[in-house]
């Protein structure tokens, strides 16, 4: 799906990304991890086109990801911070989005009846919560039916019952054969929702591969002892 | 329909709801009205109303335009996730802005002037000179907002800048050729003060509306060669291109940076 090779990055003295070469599989979920500062945001926003690389080059499904936004109509995302224009509402916001997209492309828009968005989507959207807002961000990641969807700390601030909602979509695309691309700071979460990790520290790739076999090789039930064995071994092969 | 109108037309709908820009129009709408009615005739209340709009236009345009352009940031970046194209939607965004200020200006003045329209008002066509001069400034101050916006990452320092701009404009420049033209009062100076004045977009819109009016025999000699110079076909054409170009310049910077940024 994704075939990324030598990708780098440096803002002025930060050498954010260096040299990834990574491989993201079609038809699964994959969790993007590591410390604050590892460049994970970088990552995606690279793939997105919204950052642009110094070198280095990224296949989305084949397409050179470039100037040319053609390859974007098969990618949805969900940015981290979800503020809309204050005085246009739900409904005007999708309308756009559409309009944008072509009125041709394919709607999927069950979230907006699964999370009761109905009636929130006539206020404008500067008197909705916060948590409200991100579920309207969800729902426009998913309006398109993309092959790629990209989420960026999607559950944060959304309740419980909303979080179960949203993970059981993301589920059923999976199954679906779409490819996912999550972040999350909470890795219990990551543990049921991701197939596969790429670990990322300092613009590098420390580990790649499935959750699955990443428990296996370092003999722990959780994915969160499992990174710690792997980061606490790292620092023990640097000693 | 292309991107960049639906662009425009989502973000017209947004600004045009805001409280802001309401208040904006309401203003113009009052202010025209009061002076038209107590002002003492046409001529005099387009004076005054020419040195509010010289002064709260471009600051308006400047400080409204840069704050609502970085409160869109994260949006700006869901959009360039779809498939759009930069300078689509840098385009629209420009646009939206533009229009939706110039819009809110001119149906309050609009409104006012169409109140009055029994009163056989003198003067008539100057007041759409400031009308003019009020939407060519709109046009200029929300394209430096737009590079202000793509160059400085920093919301506090954009705002700052655009402030500080603003002031350059208005107060800081006028001082400093008042400066020069007292320190070299020995020498002929309508030549040096002429390209002053087309140099600072909103000098040139001030001589384009007092031109119009008797008040421009009390610049005496000064006043005679401006007369003659933007009264001849060629005058009115560099003013014009200057004015063209101080949307065009800033317009370019911004989106040339906005092609290359990182979000």
């Amino acid at each position: 799906m994704i075939r990324i090779t030598e990708l780098t990055k440096r803002f002025g003295p930060l050498h954010v990304l260096r040299g990834l070469d990574l491989e993201i599989a079609a038809g699964r979920v994959t969790a993007i991890l590591g410390p604050n500062g590892a460049g994970k945001t970088t990552l995606m926003k690279t793939i997105l086109g919204l950052t642009r690389s110094d070198g280095g080059k990224i296949l989305v499904d084949g397409e050179r990801v470039s100037d040319d936004p053609a390859y974007r109509s098969h990618i949805g995302y969900m940015p981290q911070i979800a503020r809309f224009p204050e005085n246009l509402t739900g409904a005007e916001l999708i309308a756009m989005l559409r309009d944008l997209r072509g009125a041709d492309a394919a709607i999927d828009d069950d979230l907006i009846a699964r999370f009761r968005l109905d009636d929130q989507l006539r206020k404008p959207l500067r008197v909705l919560s916060g948590g409200t807002r991100q579920k309207v961000n969800a729902v426009l990641a998913f309006l398109f039916q993309p092959d790629l969807l990209v989420l960026d700390e999607p559950t944060a601030g959304l309740d419980p019952v909303s979080s179960g909602i949203l993970k059981d979509k993301i589920g059923e695309v999976r199954d679906a054969g779409r490819t996912v691309i999550v972040t999350s700071h909470v890795l219990s979460e990551l543990d049921a929702l991701a197939d596969d990790i790429v670990f990322l520290v300092d613009g590098q790739l420390r580990y790649t591969g499935s959750i699955r076999d990443l428990k296996r090789a370092t003999r722990q039930l959780s994915l969160e002892r499992a990174i710690a064995h792997v980061m606490v071994a790292a620092e023990g092969a640097v000693a | 329909m292309n991107t960049t109108t639906k662009i425009v037309r989502y973000e017209l709908r947004d600004v045009l709801r805001s409280r802001a820009l309401i208040v904006y129009a309401l203003f113009f709408f009052g202010l025209t009205d009061v002076l038209l009615r107590f002002g003492g005739g046409g001529a005099r209340a387009a004076l005054s109303l020419m040195n509010v709009v010289l002064l709260l236009i471009p600051l308006v345009a400047i400080v409204f335009g840069t704050i609502y352009l970085y409160n869109a940031r994260e949006f700006t970046e869901l959009l360039l996730a779809q498939p759009v194209h930069r300078r689509q939607l840098f385009a629209g965004q420009y646009l939206g802005l533009a229009l939706s200020l110039s819009a809110a200006f001119v149906t309050g003045l609009g409104s006012a002037l169409a109140l009055h329209a029994g009163d056989d008002v003198d003067h008539l066509a100057t007041l759409v000179v400031v009308a003019a001069s009020g939407i060519l400034l709109t046009l200029i101050f929300t394209a430096f907002a737009t590079l202000i916006v793509a160059r400085v990452d920093d919301k506090v320092k954009g705002i700052g800048i655009a402030i500080g701009l603003w002031l350059a404009g208005t107060v800081l420049y006028d001082g400093l050729v008042m400066l020069g033209l007292m320190v070299f009062a020995d020498y002929p100076l309508e030549r040096p003060a002429l390209a002053a004045m087309i140099a600072n977009p909103i000098d040139l819109a001030r001589v384009l509306i007092l031109m119009r009016l008797d008040v421009s025999a009390l610049m005496g000699y000064t006043g005679a060669v401006f007369e003659k110079f933007f009264g001849s076909a060629g005058g009115t054409a560099l003013a014009s291109l200057a004015l063209v170009l101080w949307t065009g310049v800033p317009l370019l910077l911004g989106a040339r940076r906005f092609q290359r940024k990182d979000f």
